[in-house]
C-alpha cells in the first residue's frame, strides 16, 4: 500500500500550499462574545438542512436519531475522507469561500490550525460556555483557543497501557507501574522471546507529542501570532530519556501502526503493550477479534510512580464560519455532544468527554468479556481525569505532523538520540510558522 | 551461430528478464491470493500463502454490498470519468493532433511549443490551482470537475502529431482533395482509418491515466457518491487508522483486483493496435 502513502505526502503537500494563503489571513478577534442559546433554540424550531463531515462510525445511528426527534432539520451526512484526507478538503473549501459542510469532525490536535485562522464559529456567542463543567478539563482546553469555543468535544482519549495479559503472565513479567519497570519489562519479555516486542513504534508524531505531554512538557504555547517551540524543555527530555533506551537497544518492532501486520501482531502477542488512547477497546473488539481475552488494562506507567495521563487523539465538531445557518449547526453540535447524540456514540464503542457519562455506574461497572471480564472503563475513567494540565498543540500541526518524518522518523530509523530529531523538527518548524507570517521563536 | 532471423541467447539477459518477470508478478499473486482470504486470515496468515476458507466470492459479494452498495455506485463513476473523459481526451487530441500536422497556419510552432511544454508539467502540481478555478466557477464536487480537466491530453495530442505526420501521405490528401472531398469528410473519411494504431493508442493511455486519477477527484469531490474506484478505495484503506478504526483491508484489496479487471481486459483487446502503434514510423519506407 505504499501507493497509498505516497499520495497521502502528496496530499499533504497540497494541504501545505492551500495553507500557506490561509494562515495569512489575521487571526479572529478573540474579544469575549458571549450570548444565549434562544438564537440556537428558535432555530432548531424553525429547521432547515445542515451539511455534516464526518468519518466516525457512529455518525449514521446518530444523524438518524437527530432526524427523529427533530423531523423538520435535514442533516446531509457526507464521510469526506478520514483525518488528512478531510483536513485537505477543508482546507480548500475554505481558502475557495464555499462548498464547505456547516459542521465538521475535526481532531483536537487539528483545531487551532482551523481555529486561529478564524474559519470556525465561536460557539460562545450561543452561551456554550455554560457546558464547561460537564466535560472533562483536558477535552474542554482542548476545544478552546484564545477564550473563544470552538466546537464541543466528543470523543477522549486519556491514555492507559493496554497489555498481553498471556504475554506477562507467560514470562511471569509484573504489569509496569513506572517507565523504569516498563524498560525491564521490554528486556526481559524480548530476552525470553526474541520475535516479541514491548510494543512498536517507528515514530509517529501523535505519540510523540502525547508521550511529552504525559511527561510535563509544554513544547508549542500560542499567543495572537506568536508561537514559542520548545522541543527541548524538560518533559521532553524525561521521555526521550526512556525511549532511547527502547529504540537504540532495539527493544521495539517496527511494524507500522495501523497497518495489516500491525493488527496481525496485536492478535498473535508479538507486540505486548499499546500506550495508547481510551478508545482503543473500540477498535480491539472490532478488530484485533484473535486477541480476545488476552488484552488487559492499566493505568499509564509513570515517571516517579504517580499517576499522570494525557490525551491521545479525539475529536470535536466544530461549525463553520462558512456556514449559511451557524444557529442551526450549533444546535446540532450541542444535541451531538451534550444532549442525545452522546448514548448512541457510547453504544457504538465510544469513549465520552462527558463527566456525568464517564462517571455513570452503567458505564465504570461494565465489565468486558474481550478483556477477560476486566472492568475497563473504572481504569480509563481515572486516567481522564489525571490527564496533566496545559498543553496545547501548534497552529500548524497538521503541517508539523506532516514532515516529523524527515526529522524525528531519521532518529528511529538510524537509531540516534530522537533528541536530535527533535531539535531538527524544531528547526523545521521554526523556519515554517516564520514563512507562514508567525511570530516563532524557539526555546 | 547467430542471425537476424536466430538471434543468439543470452544467459544473462533471460535473468534479468525472469527477475523482471517475478518483480512483476509476485504483486499481483500477493493481490490475488489475498483477495480470497477472510479479514481475519488476512491478518494472521503469511501474504502468499492461502488463508483457512476460501472467501474470493464472499468478498467480491461484501465489496459490492459494503456501505449499501456504494462500490457499484463508484465503479460507475470510474465508468463514466474513463467513458466522457478519457474518450473525449482521445477525440480532442486526434482532430488537434492531425490539423498541426497537416496543415500550415500562422502560430503553429507557438502552438507546438505550448504544447510540449504543457507535457512537462505534472497533472498534480496544476490540481490545486484548478480547484481554485473551478470553485470560482461553481463547478467542485460535481463530475464535471474530474471530466473536464481528464478532457485535455497534451501527451495524446503530440502523439497523433508525430503519427500523422508520419502515417499520412500529404499525396493521398491531394488525391482526396483533387476528387472533390472537403477538409472535414477527408479527416473523417481518409485520414481517420490511417492514424487507427495511433488513436488506440492514445485512447489506452487516455483510459488508463483517467482509471488510475487519484489527486485530482480526491481534492475536487467532497461526496464520496462521486468517487471514482481509486479514491473510494482509499477511504475504505484509510478507515483503518485512529480512534474507531474500522479496518476492511480484505475489501480494499477484493475491491483493488476489481478495479484491474476491466484495464487488464482493454489491454488484452486492443494490445494488437497497441503493438502496432508503438512501432509506427520505426522504418524507413
Amino acid at each position: 500500500m505504499a501507493l497509498f502513502r505516497r499520495h497521502r505526502a502528496i496530499a499533504a503537500l497540497a494541504l501545505a500550499a492551500a495553507l500557506a494563503t490561509a494562515c495569512g489571513s489575521p487571526a479572529q478577534d478573540t474579544a469575549k462574545a458571549t450570548g444565549t442559546q434562544d438564537s440556537v433554540d428558535a432555530a432548531l424550531k424553525a429547521g432547515g438542512s445542515i451539511t455534516y463531515w464526518t468519518w466516525t462510525p457512529s455518525a449514521k445511528a446518530q444523524v438518524a436519531a437527530f432526524e427523529q426527534e427533530y423531523p423538520n432539520v435535514k442533516v446531509n451526512l457526507v464521510n469526506a475522507g478520514t483525518g488528512k484526507d478531510q483536513y485537505t478538503k477543508l482546507q480548500n473549501a475554505i481558502k475557495a469561500g464555499s462548498g464547505g459542510p456547516d459542521v465538521a469532525q475535526i481532531e483536537y490536535q487539528a483545531l487551532p490550525q482551523f481555529a486561529l485562522p478564524g474559519s470556525l464559529v465561536d460557539l460562545n456567542q450561543y452561551g456554550f460556555g455554560t457546558f464547561q463543567k460537564d466535560y472533562t478539563a483536558s477535552t474542554w482546553t482542548s476545544v478552546t483557543v484564545n477564550n473563544a469555543l470552538f466546537g464541543l468535544p466528543q470523543d477522549s482519549g486519556p491514555m492507559a497501557l493496554f497489555y498481553n495479559k498471556e504475554d506477562f503472565d507467560k514470562y511471569g513479567i509484573a504489569v509496569p507501574k513506572t517507565w523504569d519497570e516498563y524498560l525491564d519489562a521490554a528486556k526481559k519479555l524480548h530476552a525470553a522471546d526474541p520475535t516479541k516486542f514491548i510494543t512498536s513504534d517507528i515514530g509517529d508524531p501523535g505519540f510523540t507529542t502525547s508521550m511529552i505531554w504525559q511527561a510535563g512538557g509544554h513544547p508549542f504555547s500560542t499567543d495572537g501570532r506568536n508561537v514559542k517551540i520548545n522541543l527541548d524543555d524538560a518533559g521532553a527530555q524525561k521521555w526521550t530519556k526512556v525511549w532511547d533506551q527502547l529504540v537504540q537497544g532495539k527493544l521495539l518492532s517496527t511494524v507500522k501502526g495501523w497497518s495489516d501486520d500491525w493488527y496481525r501482531a496485536l492478535g498473535d502477542g508479538s507486540i505486548a503493550t499499546l500506550v495508547t488512547g481510551a478508545w482503543m477497546p473500540g477498535v480491539f473488539k472490532s478488530s484485533v477479534t484473535a486477541g480476545s481475552g488476552k488484552w488487559a488494562v492499566a493505568p499509564m506507567p509513570t515517571y516517579d510512580g504517580q499517576p499522570v495521563s494525557a490525551e491521545n487523539g479525539g475529536s470535536t465538531q466544530s461549525v463553520l464560519k462558512q456556514s449559511s445557518n451557524p444557529a442551526l449547526a450549533a444546535a446540532f453540535v450541542r444535541w451531538l455532544n451534550h444532549g442525545n447524540g452522546v448514548k448512541p456514540f457510547i453504544a457504538s464503542g465510544g469513549f465520552p468527554s462527558t463527566t456525568a457519562d464517564l462517571n455513570s455506574p452503567a458505564f465504570l461497572d461494565a465489565t468486558d468479556p474481550y478483556f477477560g471480564g476486566q472492568q475497563v472503563n473504572k481504569v480509563l475513567t481515572a486516567a481522564s481525569g489525571a490527564v496533566a494540565k496545559g498543553w496545547s498543540y501548534l497552529p500548524y500541526q497538521l503541517y508539523a505532523n506532516s514532515v516529523y518524518g524527515d526529522t524525528v522518523g531519521k532518529s528511529y530509523l538510524n537509531g540516534t538520540d530522537i533528541g536530535s530529531g527533535l531539535k531538527a523538527w524544531q528547526a523545521t518548524l521554526v523556519d515554517y510558522g516564520n514563512q507562514q507570517g508567525f511570530t516563532v521563536s524557539a526555546g | 551461430m547467430s542471425s537476424v532471423l536466430r538471434p543468439r541467447r543470452s544467459r544473462t539477459l533471460t535473468a534479468v528478464m525472469a527477475l523482471y518477470l517475478l518483480y512483476t508478478l509476485i504483486p499481483l499473486a500477493w493481490l490475488l491470493i489475498s483477495a480470497t482470504k477472510t479479514q481475519p486470515d488476512l491478518l494472521s496468515t503469511p501474504g502468499l500463502s492461502f488463508g483457512g476458507v476460501f472467501a474470493l466470492f464472499d468478498n467480491i459479494g461484501q465489496t459490492f454490498t459494503y456501505n449499501n452498495g456504494i462500490f457499484l455506485r463508484w465503479l460507475g463513476n470510474t465508468l463514466l470519468y474513463v467513458v466522457v473523459g478519457a474518450g473525449g481526451a482521445t477525440v480532442l487530441a486526434t482532430a488537434a493532433g492531425y490539423g498541426l500536422a497537416k496543415y500550415r497556419f500562422r502560430g503553429r510552432q507557438a502552438v507546438f511549443a505550448v504544447v510540449l511544454g504543457a507535457i512537462a508539467v505534472p497533472g498534480t502540481a496544476l490540481a490545486v490551482p484548478t480547484f481554485l478555478l473551478f470553485s470560482r466557477l461553481g463547478l467542485t464536487d460535481t463530475p464535471l470537475a474530474v471530466i473536464i480537466p481528464s478532457l485535455i491530453s497534451p501527451f495524446g495530442l503530440y502523439l497523433i502529431w508525430v503519427y500523422a505526420t508520419d502515417a499520412i501521405p500529404d499525396e493521398m490528401m491531394e488525391a482526396a482533395r483533387i476528387d472533390g472531398a472537403g477538409e472535414i469528410r477527408i479527416f473523417l473519411a481518409v485520414t481517420l482509418r490511417q492514424l487507427a494504431p495511433g488513436i488506440v493508442t492514445v485512447a489506452l493511455f487516455a483510459v488508463v491515466a483517467t482509471w488510475n486519477n487519484y489527486f485530482l477527484p480526491l481534492i475536487m469531490l467532497s461526496d464520496p457518491n462521486w468517487y471514482p474506484l481509486t479514491v473510494g478505495l482509499n477511504q475504505w484503506n484509510a478507515q483503518a487508522i485512529g480512534a474507531a478504526a474500522q479496518p476492511v483491508y480484505n475489501l480494499v484489496i477484493t475491491g483493488s483486483v476489481l478495479t484491474i479487471v476491466p484495464l487488464v481486459i482493454a489491454f488484452l483487446f486492443l494490445q494488437r493496435f497497441w503493438q502496432s502503434g508503438l512501432t509506427a514510423g520505426s522504418v524507413k519506407q
